[in-house]
């Protein structure tokens, strides 16, 4: 689209409270990490291998790829002997665009050494509520006509439980339909973070992804996603430490990926190395966008970022 | 035959032998599961709607649908009058049919008449048309604010919100599909 610089200015205009929320959303959150003893770090955009997973595919740089993540760089870090490192990256993913989805994206990442997703989830209430607290979001979000009380704790419900209350089948018959992506996104995630900010926990464990199965119920794994007003905002799990179950997984999904024709990546083994001296720890990926949209009162990502790629 | 990928708001598809278009979209994607395209499709018939939503690896077939240059030329009663200048043969539409499309019909413009197994059933817009703005306040010397922006009246009629720097006999590109003003066109 063709626009003149007063067409420019314009747009752009429009957008300068959101920018600035987004600003103070960001300095807050550094704040926080500032006072909880954490190192800012800064990993590489462009990577030779992004872990491969069923549904997100990277956008090919030259031979290599522009991350789809952090995850493989820091938790490299962490096994190498930094506890608490957070950063704010720049992420790819091919064909995400959408109301809630650009193709690139603000993700803050953060990890901590023995800490478990329980121990993660009260981090990431603490986090929010401080950076919110100076903003006329302290003590609740109006967004999309829902208010949302932040006083803690916020609620947690299993996948299980959440199939059962929201959704017409259960949980186990939605696996073997093969619908569980479905039903979560018609009738489950609508209905999470609507009176206060939800957790929801405990996925099946066939969707670890990279973390790590629940010792007391092997069905699951310790992964939690944040919900506010039913839009998603955070993934986060205890991280997986071994070696084998990992390469296993990565395989897995590399076959599943083979079998649609996409994107061979190599095996990212020095971070499969690395992981052999990973402490116990526990790992977070926050949409910042997201985040700023909830602050903005939007419902839309590209009123909270400067030149979406139509943009450009 | 379409893919998921093709998936859009306006994009005419047919399901089972009928022909629908998409007038809601939504991309999701719940945390690493995968891509999904929520939709709210509308019978182009019947004007009957329902939501589906569908997978990255899903295809559809396109709508058997043909468009027809016509001319428009007057509305009597709730019908509108085409004129299809190859046969000079005239065509009606319901306002029902028109729909939002009415906000970008000037007289004795030229349309096309979207047929579906040669029975008329709407109009087939361009996704950008260039109106010349008719009515508008001038702009007020205290509203310097660069984000504001002021109603003001196309030939068509339509009212439409645009920045407070677009004058009275301004030509403006607008969005069919959101009904929105894009730009100034300048000359």
């Amino acid at each position: 689209m063709n626009t003149d610089h007063q067409d420019d200015q314009f747009y752009l205009a429009r957008k300068s409270e959101n920018l600035r929320r987004r600003a103070g959303l960001i300095s807050g959150i550094r704040h926080f990490f500032a006072q909880n003893n954490f190192l800012e770090i800064e990993t590489p955009v462009r990577i030779p291998a992004p872990a491969p997973e069923e549904y997100i595919e990277a956008i090919p740089s030259d031979d290599w790829f522009l991350q789809t993540s952090p995850e493989l760089c820091m938790k490299r870090l962490l096994a190498a002997g930094y506890p608490r490192i957070f950063q704010f990256s720049k992420c790819f993913r091919a064909d995400e665009r959408g109301g809630r989805h650009l193709p690139e994206f603000t993700m803050l990442e953060w990890y901590v050494a023995h800490f478990d997703y329980r121990q993660l989830m009260d981090q990431c209430e603490a986090l929010l509520l401080a950076a919110l607290q100076d903003t006329e979001h302290g003590k609740n979000i109006i967004w999309q006509d829902k208010t949302v009380h932040l006083a803690p704790p916020w609620q947690r419900i299993t996948v299980a439980d959440a199939f059962s209350q929201f959704a017409p089948i259960d949980l186990r018959e939605a696996l073997a339909q093969d619908k569980f992506d479905e039903i979560l996104v018609e009738y489950i995630e609508p209905r999470l973070g609507i009176n206060r900010p939800t957790f929801l926990c405990d996925y099946p464990a066939q969707l670890a992804a990279l973390s790590k199965i629940k010792k007391t119920d092997p069905t699951v794994a310790e992964r939690f996603e944040l919900y506010i007003g039913g839009m998603e905002l955070a993934n986060g799990f205890s991280e997986l430490t071994d070696t084998d179950e990992q390469r296993r997984r990565f395989e897995e999904a590399s076959e599943a990926r083979d079998a649609k024709h996409w994107a061979h990546y190599p095996m990212p083994e020095k971070f499969l190395t690395a992981l052999k001296h990973l402490p116990p720890c526990a790992g977070i990926a926050l949409g910042i966008d997201r985040l700023a949209m909830i602050l903005a009162g939007t419902s839309c990502i590209d009123d909270v970022v400067a030149f979406p790629p139509e943009a450009l | 035959m379409y893919t998921a990928s093709d998936l859009r708001k306006g994009l005419r598809l047919k399901i089972d032998n009928e022909p629908y278009i998409i007038t809601e979209f939504n991309f999701v994607k719940p945390g690493k599961g995968q891509a999904l395209y929520r939709t709210k499709l509308k019978n182009m018939i019947n004007g009957n709607q329902f939501e589906r939503t569908f997978r990255s690896v899903d295809t559809f077939d396109s709508a058997d649908l043909r468009e027809k240059k016509m001319q428009y030329l007057y509305k009597e009663g709730d019908k509108y009058c085409f004129m299809d200048n190859e046969n000079y043969e005239q065509v009606y539409l319901t306002e029902e049919q028109v729909g939002d499309s009415v906000n970008f019909l000037l007289d004795n413009i030229e349309v096309e008449i979207l047929l579906f197994e040669d029975r008329p059933i709407g109009i087939s817009l361009p996704n950008f048309v260039e109106l010349i703005v008719t009515e508008a306040e001038p702009w007020a010397k205290g509203d310097t604010a660069a984000g504001n922006t002021k109603p003001v009246k196309v030939q068509t009629g339509y009212t439409i919100l645009v920045p407070t720097f677009v004058s009275e006999g301004e030509k403006i590109r607008i969005d069919t599909r959101t009904g929105e003003y894009l730009t100034r066109v300048k000359g």
